[in-house]
């Protein structure tokens, strides 16, 4: 079967997404061989759902986005994989945050994570997980010129052979 | 959770869920649903032979079209989609 990907879309918001194509420039496939055993492999999260860290960690920047609408916050933020959901601030304001605050793992499953690795379907989870703010400018701009490479470092750093992006 | 975007975007994998936004692994305390959407993300991560590859779930999302549909959106509208409203022109 194919899901329906626009089931839960505002029917007029729909040819904002629908049919639009590979960004100009990006027409080529795109692709990374995965060559380890998933049991030898580290894998890392990221979401986007605009989740922090409460207590340590400042908000994604909401009310620039309030006030320049077109502007969404291209920061991102690292999650230690045993954050507890009272830990967790969320965002966004796109979504409603309810759930996400009563269990973020529908966002970052880190937890299951663990537990897959314990179990040896994975060989191991980074300590510490991704998390960006998925709405931005149109143009990507702070995306392209900085937070996907600040990612790329972070994860080479944590020697993850391995990424799953969770969009919200 | 719309995946064929993802797809037109290039997205070398693809998991295809029909979950609301906000709720790319499922229901919330639902670990058996979140589980299920993690393992085959991996299967998908590891085992996937070439670019483009998607990969849909068949599972229905539990709450009824209209309540879920509602129940995803921020209480207050977005900023964008505020102006968008206002000024009835189309995103730039």
């Amino acid at each position: 079967m194919n899901v329906d990907s626009y089931r839960f879309l505002p029917r007029s918001f729909r040819p904002y997404y629908e049919g639009r194509g590979p960004f100009l420039g990006e027409e080529d496939p795109v692709w990374a061989p995965f060559e380890k055993r998933l049991q030898e492999s580290r894998i890392a999260l990221l979401t986007s759902a605009g989740l922090y860290m409460k207590e340590t960690q400042p908000s994604f920047d909401v009310e620039r986005e309030r006030a320049n609408p077109e502007w969404g916050d291209p920061t991102w933020r690292s999650i230690p994989s045993g954050a507890e959901p009272t830990d967790l601030g969320v965002a966004h304001l796109h979504i409603n945050d309810e759930d996400l605050l009563v269990d973020p793992q529908i966002a970052l499953p880190a937890r299951l994570l663990e537990e897959l690795a314990t179990e040896h379907v994975i060989g191991s989870a980074t300590p510490e997980h991704l998390s960006v703010m998925g709405y931005q400018e149109r143009s990507l701009e702070g995306w392209r010129d900085k937070t996907v490479h600040e990612l790329v470092v972070r994860l080479r750093e944590h020697a993850a052979d391995g990424l799953i992006l969770a969009p919200a | 959770m719309m995946p064929a975007v993802a797809e037109e975007r290039r997205a070398p994998r693809v998991v295809g869920v029909e979950f609301p936004f906000g709720h790319a692994f499922g229901m919330p305390r639902d670990q058996s649903m979140q589980r299920h959407v993690l393992e085959l993300a991996l299967r998908v991560l590891a085992g996937a032979s070439a670019p483009g590859t998607r990969v849909d779930i068949d599972i229905e999302w539990p709450v009824p079209l209209r309540e879920a549909y509602r129940a995803w959106q921020p209480k207050v509208a977005s900023p964008i989609v505020k102006l968008i409203l206002e000024s009835g022109r189309p995103r730039p």
